[in-house]
């Protein structure tokens, strides 16, 4: 679960992590109100979205009056911003952050993450901030600090001094420095913080250490025992379908293509996904209906993927394992003359009572397309996409 | 011999008596694991499907000698019933949970590394489908009827694809010696690599199929065992060719967030070290009856 820039900040600031002056601002009065609170004569109006890179998208504007910050206010709400984070859909931004301008000396890059291959958290650091990570990782690799952290006892103090020093921070900063990236670490441990971000982490003129930008993301397995972290969540900043899938427990990913899927199991429903791009279509989603598919959830699996107005055909592939074909196969009948589906049906089942399950999508009397391999089951869904999109043309022309 | 268990190897529930783990207990049973009791703390000294309950893992080790140990604890005690089973003795765990956190998971690890590598439990899951050795014991939730007894061993992480080769397979007449599902999760008990060092010892096994997917370094580093130190061929197939970046396919580990994580570019650095690639899911079969049939 990701949460916002000014959330990042507010918990990073508990932690002993020196912020700027801001406050939130849900309309253009609002952000002036919020400027002449912060006082000064410069502002930095930022869009608050789930994503990195606001700046390059026009998500950030320094402004210099308050007239120029209630423009900039009225701008960006309710603006879709496009980052290469988002991807292409963007992300509306409903809610702004004002903070006081901050005058600076320096910029670096400093963030927390869980290193899958040391299965160790580390701490990366570069003296060259406000750049991408990865953009630094491939143009100037030798520019950045790692740091493993021994799990058992935690960061030490050489450690976060070792960082600050690769950081090029003077030595008068240094017990600051310390402080911050603890305070860091400790936020890491005690919230289940599985991305930390600080880019950029700043000195200003007078000579203190500010945490310019702050992006956290926290473990979703962790949620059941953060209680105040799972009540940051902006539902607005989430894929509307992939939200109501995951109030029914379903595992649902909105993609681009056509042909909707419905799959048991996570590798299964990305290995069905691959086998229709390579038989020549693009899969509408992932959608993984988990191991007791029972006709209910079948339904709402249903319901979810047909929501999609794009899709032209629909795909499911069962693997039974502790669940029966029958019973899957029954489901998906219900299903069908509960919904009235317009477009094809393609099912492919496999495992535990097949025979069964064919027989009774076969007695259905119902138009469904049956498949027998997981290749024929993908080459029949481009098919059927293929043809019910050749129909709508005709009918169109 | 097939690898991790056998039809000798006493196995435990961790998790016994509730409706999932007295389900798969049957189940196991019924496909002939030796399964010889179970734990459910509090509930010593009673009898569940036949088999003594004990309060502890040390009990169950010290009464009825078990060696495997296969866990159903709801995530928010899962990693305390690993580091149990590990103190106990126990020798192999399987964590069939889904949903534990990764600094539980930091933890668990972190706690495995202390014991001398002898001692020292295996771990394979959390978040997986478990281990079979076909015709010889079950401790895992996956229907053992799909699965032939042969000479291919299986490493995966996700339970219904490996279902999917070990059909694809037995249509084709091909058996297997080990299926072991090692999870979806971004921190696991065994990788691949570490599944491949037991295969590569097994002499029964003479062939691997590994079932990768996107995120994180595991199939390249397996990769690089595989052409530094073995001798029998792998053969790979690596889900989510069609993933977005920075999206979660359903698996906690299943993402795309740094450079080397997509099945394209995992797929170029396999091939590159001598791995067969399968061209598609469709064809894990036929891939390995083909390298099978070039021995």
């Amino acid at each position: 679960m990701d949460i916002h820039e000014y959330q990042a900040k507010e918990i990073l600031s508990g932690y002993g992590v020196k912020i700027a002056e801001g406050g939130m601002a849900y309309s253009p009065e609002e952000a002036v109100q919020r400027a002449r609170d912060i006082g000064g004569h410069i502002w930095a109006v930022k869009a608050q979205i789930h994503s990195g890179a606001r700046g390059k998208a026009g998500g950030i504007k320094i402004c210099k009056t308050h007239d120029e910050v209630e423009a900039a206010a009225g701008a960006l709400l309710g603006k879709r911003l496009v980052t290469h984070q988002t991807g292409p859909a963007g992300k509306v931004c409903g809610r702004l952050y004002i903070e006081a301008g901050t005058d600076i000396v320096k910029e670096m890059y400093f963030c927390f993450l869980v290193d899958r291959s040391t299965e160790r958290i580390v701490m990366v650091g570069s003296a060259q901030g406000g750049m991408e990570i990865e953009e630094l990782a491939e143009n100037n690799p030798d520019a950045i600090t790692k740091i493993y952290i021994e799990p058992a006892v935690g960061l030490q103090d050489y450690q976060a001094r070792e960082m600050a020093f690769a950081l090029g921070l003077e030595p008068e900063l240094l017990s600051h420095a310390v402080k911050t990236i603890r305070g860091c670490y400790r936020a890491l441990r005690e919230l289940d913080v599985s991305m930390l971000e600080i880019n950029p982490l700043v000195v200003t003129r007078s000579g203190e250490l500010v945490a310019l930008d702050a992006k956290m993301g926290f473990d979703d397995n962790a949620l059941f025992r953060q209680q105040k972290i799972s009540e940051l969540r902006d539902k607005t900043q989430e894929d509307p379908r992939e939200m109501a899938a995951a109030d029914r427990g379903l595992s649902y990913v909105g993609l681009d293509g056509d042909i909707g899927c419905m799959i048991n199991g996570a590798g299964l429903a990305m290995a069905t996904m691959d086998m229709i791009k390579l038989a020549g279509g693009e899969p509408a989603n992932f959608l993984d209906v988990g191991g007791g598919a029972s006709a209910e959830r079948t339904e709402k699996a249903f319901r979810l993927v047909l929501a999609d107005k794009g899709v032209k055909a629909m795909l499911v592939n069962i693997f039974a394992g502790i669940n029966r074909c029958d019973w899957i196969a029954e489901g998906v009948v219900e299903a069908v003359k509960k919904i009235d589906m317009k477009i094809p049906l393609i099912v492919r089942l496999s495992g535990t009572n097949v025979e069964e399950g064919r027989r009774i999508i076969a007695e259905s009397g119902l138009p469904i397309i049956t498949a027998e391999t997981l290749a024929e089951a993908a080459e029949k869904a481009v098919q059927a996409r293929n043809e019910a999109v050749a129909k709508e043309a005709a009918q169109g022309a | 011999m097939a690898i991790l268990i056998d039809q000798s190897t006493r196995i435990i529930v961790q998790g016994f008596t509730g409706k999932i783990g007295s389900f798969h207990a049957q189940d196991m049973i019924n496909y002939g694991s030796n399964v010889v009791g179970g734990i459910t703390p509090g509930k010593g000294g009673q009898t569940h499907l036949g088999l003594p309950v004990f309060n502890t893992v040390k009990e169950a080790v010290r009464e009825v000698g078990a060696e495997a140990s296969i866990i159903f604890v709801p995530p928010a005690f899962a990693a305390d019933s690993i580091m149990e089973a590990a103190d106990a003795g126990i020798k192999y765990c399987v964590a069939i949970t889904d949903g534990i956190p990764t600094q539980d998971m930091m933890t668990v690890k972190n706690f495995l590394r202390r014991f001398p590598v002898e001692q020292r439990m295996i771990l394979t899951g959390p978040n997986c489908a478990g281990t079979i050795s076909p015709g010889r014991a079950m401790l895992g939730i996956m229907p053992g009827h799909i699965y032939m007894q042969g000479n291919v061993g299986i490493v995966g992480r996700s339970g219904t694809l490996g279902y999917e080769a070990a059909d694809q397979m037995k249509r084709l007449g091909i058996g297997i010696s080990s299926s072991v599902g090692i999870g979806g999760d971004p921190i696991n008990g065994s990788s691949h690599r570490d599944i491949l060092e037991k295969f590569e010892a097994d002499p029964e096994t003479k062939v691997i199929l590994m079932i990768g997917e996107i995120g994180g370094p595991q199939e390249v580093e397996a990769g690089i065992f595989a052409s530094k130190h073995m001798s029998k061929p792998v053969v790979a197939y690596i889900a989510g060719l069609t993933a977005p970046e920075g999206r979660r396919m359903g698996h906690a580990g299943a993402i795309i967030s740094s450079a080397g994580e997509s099945a394209a570019e995992k797929v170029a650095l396999l091939k590159e070290l001598g791995v067969t690639i399968c061209p598609t899911p469709a064809a894990m079969g036929e891939t390995v009856a083909a390298v099978l049939a070039k021995m």
